[in-house]
């Protein structure tokens, strides 16, 4: 061994940064809105490998679904996200009226739609609030976060609950929305048109911002495809697949907006596709308050819906239909179903199988962010451990949804 | 452009004889029941016929069907990028007491994940599987939860809790 080589073996030997680093980030880590550990393997401050462990967060959402009724799925729905609530209920709900074959009246379409369409915004809202944050755009993230308050009002307004909304029935909906509804909504999505033009003059100029975005975390469209990745991820791909313009359900087939894409599949194309599909949630809001109209807002089937108060004190009839339902549960036909719509993430879908009894046989859930974690790894790679902080937060996972 | 499923399970069972694909009557989803063996080799035909061209995946389960023999279906979700709105479910049956299948993992990348958790939840086994470790629930976990025979209540608390030093979490191979 010359005195050279001798001398750089010893230089390689002392220097910690030579070597392989295995770190472990997470399960409870300030930086990643979520419970998730990662277990890195580091050239330096470059990530090689990563693992990821998921699970904190599993409460066994499936397995519970089988223990009651219904309808008592609905309160769980809501906990898969709680930044978009009303669309996992909707969906649910959406998916067990196809197999019975009912349809919920109109005007509970467009309460729906107008609700997914705030939920949406709001989902978007914490996403990207948060994403900022964590870049260290503190300013922009708390107007994000202003923003979003005000559809969490809404929610407490329209259904009482802040998160736990339990809004959606199969047939319909609870009840109708409070007389000024309309102006509740218009003024949230006036103020936040206001915040989104803010943030814009706040980042679209904003070098670290830029920088800590485009050209990070490339993944492929052939890769987003086969890892089963929907939603603002596979959009930022180029990929044209909006679930509301595919294959719409609901009324979405009566709205005109247009699906955001993005070119290279980066986190810039992330965001930017994110930050307009909020602006296009507004285009359909306007639109459906000016189709929609008055009437009922759950089917006219005693069969799936519980029958007003009066009938249940007054007459027989309508206290048996009532225990019937509560009891026994809403019969859903025997059958199967896989049912998806646009969740705020991707494709939310639910494979939903029953035997003809009052409670389901299985009902699965489809995470969107759960295939967006499992390609994680391919995004990452190659980037450093500070750029996992940003993709991380773009892939947006919510334990409740991914570990169910 | 509704999906002609009785045409489509035809072509499988041309491009894949042993597959036995037929449609299922009457589902809301089109449905065709494959062979699990063939199941990789299926999803792969799916995947590169041109003019079908199901590349995108969407999901795996499973379901535990109460049969006096015991029944487990397995569901592959795909979507044609032709024609987004096609959505089509594969389902193969395997047996409850040995639930075994050939892993599809190098098919669809997704499809890794979406086994891992058919086998925490259900206990079927991937044969050629890359990653074959629980997801959702801990190492020490007996059992699988969405087994119907599994009671609902059961608790498992992950007692005396693990040295993490000693005994760490498993690896990726």
């Amino acid at each position: 061994m010359s005195t050279e080589e001798s001398r750089k073996n010893l230089a390689m030997a002392s220097d910690p940064l030579s070597e392989i680093m295995e770190l472990q980030m997470g399960p409870s880590h300030p930086a990643c809105h979520g419970t998730v550990k990662f277990d890195l393997k580091l050239d330096g401050e470059n990530i090689i490998s990563m693992d990821t462990t998921l699970g904190y967060l599993h409460r066994g959402f499936e397995k519970m679904c089988e223990q009651g009724t219904w309808t008592q799925v609905i309160p769980y729905t809501d906990r898969l996200n709680y930044a978009s609530p009303n669309i996992n209920n909707f969906i649910f709900c959406e998916g067990v009226e196809k197999l019975c074959g009912i349809e919920a009246p109109e005007r509970a379409q467009y309460i729906r739609v107008i609700l997914s369409e705030c939920s949406r915004i709001a989902d978007h809202l914490t996403c990207l609030g948060m994403s900022i944050t964590e870049l260290g755009g503190i300013s922009a993230g708390f107007y994000m976060n202003e923003a979003r308050e005000l559809y969490y009002n809404l929610n407490a307004h329209v259904t009482g609950a802040r998160v736990t909304v339990s809004y959606g029935r199969v047939g319909g909906l609870t009840r109708d929305v409070p007389p000024d509804f309309e102006q509740e909504v218009r003024a949230a999505v006036r103020h936040t048109e206001k915040i989104l033009h803010d943030c814009e003059k706040l980042l679209e100029r904003n070098r670290i911002f830029i920088d800590r975005m485009a050209g990070i975390g490339i993944l492929s469209q052939h890769a987003a495809l086969s890892y089963g990745l929907t939603g603002p991820l596979l959009r930022a791909t180029g990929v044209n697949y909006d679930v509301r313009k595919a294959a719409p359900y609901s009324v979405y087939d009566r709205f005109d907006f247009e699906v955001p894409l993005g070119t290279k599949g980066d986190n810039f194309d992330r965001f930017s596709v994110r930050y307009e599909e909020m602006r296009q949630s507004i285009r359909i809001i306007d639109q459906a308050f000016q189709q929609m109209g008055p009437g009922r807002v759950s089917v006219d089937d005693p069969r799936y819906v519980l029958p007003d108060k009066q009938d249940v004190y007054e007459n027989i009839e309508g206290l048996m239909n009532h225990f019937k339902i509560v009891i026994e549960g809403v019969k859903v036909p025997d059958g199967e179903i896989y049912f998806a719509g646009e969740g705020a993430n991707g494709e939310l879908g639910f494979y939903i199988v029953s035997d003809g009894s009052g409670r389901p046989y299985r009902v699965r859930v489809r995470p969107p962010c759960w295939y967006g974690m499992a390609a994680l790894e391919e995004m990452v790679k190659g980037h450093m451990i500070s750029d996992l902080t940003a993709i991380f937060g773009l892939v947006n996972m919510i334990g409740g949804e991914c570990d169910r | 452009m509704a999906l002609d499923v009785a045409r489509l399970a035809a072509r499988i069972a041309a491009a894949v004889p042993a597959s036995d694909a037929r449609e299922v009557d009457g589902a809301p989803t089109p449905t065709i029941m494959v062979g699990a063996t063939e199941m990789p080799e299926v999803l792969a035909f799916l995947r590169d016929e041109p003019g079908l061209e199901f590349k995108l995946f969407v999901d795996a389960t499973a379901i535990d069907r109460e049969t006096p023999q015991g029944m487990i279906e397995v569901v592959y979700v795909v979507r044609s990028v032709v024609e987004f709105s096609s959505c089509l479910v594969l389902k193969a049956v395997l047996d409850a007491a040995e639930p075994l299948m050939p892993t599809s993992a190098g098919v669809h990348l997704g499809a890794n994940w979406a086994e891992r958790e058919i086998w925490d939840m259900f206990g079927v086994v991937f044969e050629g599987h890359p990653d074959p470790r629980r997801i959702l629930m801990y190492p020490e976990f007996v059992g699988h939860p969405l087994r119907k025979s599994y009671p609902y209540q059961k608790r498992q608390p992950l007692t005396p809790e693990r040295d993490p030093l000693a005994n760490p979490w498993p690896k990726r191979h």
